[in-house]
């Protein structure tokens, strides 16, 4: 358990905690720590790195930044926000978290994110899985046909892409149509007998949003910008998520 | 989605004229209204017993307990009230299955799964056959630590079973039901491929 004294180094010009606390409201309430540990005792990513969210909040509050920086840890907080649903003070350790991924280098990041959010980037579609709209729409019709033909109760199911005046523009996680297709129709079952009138669009269709996860505010922007665009040019009057 | 829209919309200031809305609600509303005729009887003689887990984007981050009940009224419609057992805590208070923040693409498989126990204990106290996902990232966690932790239950989309409830569910759209419910109401089975 012996481990060397960590010193502080004395007052630091400037710390991490006070850029992220400029960026959000309230300052996010960083400095209301009152040490109690709710957040850390019903935190499933406490214990893992050595790691968990009260002493991730009191390291940054004490100026640790390099060895905040220097963690992996905030890769593994998935921000789920329980910390801050249980903080008497409502500390927002997740935003933290956040800015904190958004200061690595963006290359530095976990490769895996990285990649599924370059992919959304590659096209419209703004599909983890780099999907090109043509081939959703091709897919989309092509099992929609299969559907309609082999469950005749289903003729009249449509699955429409871009119908203009639609009241739901429903999005698509990218899994669905690149690699289990046929779980894309249980979904179309349930809106056709609802008598929904409902449209993908052919941009912005993609159900996932890696780069939120990736901390590039940029590219985050523009894949919702994307979608948003694409609702209102339709005149949906809901963006409707399955997830 | 629903929350990285949400808070995208707002975070950069994004001009726009439709709501956010989330399906379960969706469910729950034409359910009561009749427009889908979801029952349970299937399931009166079988019993097999299911969980929900509460996906955090949409509970706790974006709509609260009142999503939560929605989709809890949902599965209860489907499932059988009896055959329903909620995981412990729940609703807005539930913990986070490990597959969401892009953990389950951050190459920290270990750390992931070390994450996931929590959620793992959770279900098996239930006691539950299946557990409820109506998220991809979590369908995709869970089932991976249904098969690791060797707990063995099975993990479905909530669009599987309410149309399983329905009646209309064909042979090709039972990917993630197991054994006891592969043969159950199955629509149009000549179509097996």
């Amino acid at each position: 358990m012996a481990q060397e004294v960590i010193t502080l180094g004395g007052k630091k010009k400037s710390m991490l905690i006070d850029t992220v606390k400029e960026l959000l409201p309230d300052g996010g309430n960083l400095n209301l720590c009152l040490t109690c540990g709710a957040c850390s005792s019903g935190c499933p990513a406490t214990g893992l790195e050595d790691m968990d969210p009260r002493k991730f909040l009191r390291m940054a509050a004490l100026g640790l930044d390099d060895e905040i920086l220097k963690s992996d840890w905030p890769w593994m907080c998935t921000m789920c926000q329980r910390c801050i649903y249980v903080c008497p003070m409502k500390i927002d350790i997740p935003q933290l978290v956040y800015n904190v991924r958004s200061m690595r280098p963006r290359e530095e990041r976990p490769k895996g994110i990285l990649a599924s959010c370059d992919m959304a980037l590659r096209n419209e579609s703004c599909s983890a899985m780099g999907t090109s709209p043509e081939d959703f729409v091709f897919v989309v019709e092509d099992v929609l046909e299969e559907y309609q033909e082999a469950q005749p109760e289903f003729k009249d199911m449509q699955a429409p892409i871009d119908k203009q005046g639609a009241e739901f523009f429903l999005n698509q996680n990218s899994r669905e149509p690149v690699t289990e297709p046929d779980e894309m129709v249980p979904l179309w079952k349930i809106l056709h007998l609802a008598g929904a009138d409902w449209t993908y669009g052919s941009k912005g269709w993609g159900g996932e949003n890696y780069c939120m996860f990736l901390a590039d505010n940029e590219a985050w922007k523009h894949t919702t910008g994307i979608a948003a665009k694409q609702a209102d040019e339709l005149g949906c009057k809901v963006f409707l998520n399955t997830e | 989605m629903t929350f990285s829209v949400l808070a995208g919309l707002k975070k950069f200031n994004i001009e726009h004229n439709f709501e956010v809305k989330n399906i379960y609600e969706y469910y729950a509303k034409w359910i009561r209204e009749g427009k889908l005729k979801v029952n349970s009887d299937w399931n009166k003689d079988l019993k097999i017993k299911f969980t929900v887990q509460d996906p955090c984007q949409i509970v706790r981050k974006s709509y609260g307990d009142p999503i939560a009940e929605d989709l809890r009224f949902v599965v209860k419609s489907i499932v059988g009230e009896e055959n329903f057992i909620d995981m412990t805590p729940n609703r807005s208070n539930n913990y986070c299955c490990g597959g969401g923040g892009g953990f389950l693409q951050a190459g920290l498989k270990e750390q992931r799964l070390e994450f996931g126990k929590l959620k793992d204990d959770q279900i098996r106290q239930t006691g539950a056959d299946y557990c409820i996902a109506g998220c991809h990232n979590c369908h995709a966690q869970i089932h991976e630590l249904s098969d690791y932790y060797e707990g063995h239950y099975g993990v479905i989309h909530l669009w599987t079973l309410i149309c399983l409830s329905l009646g209309i569910l064909g042979p090709n759209e039972r990917a993630y039901l197991r054994d006891d419910l592969k043969d159950v109401l199955v629509f149009h089975p000549e179509s097996e491929m």
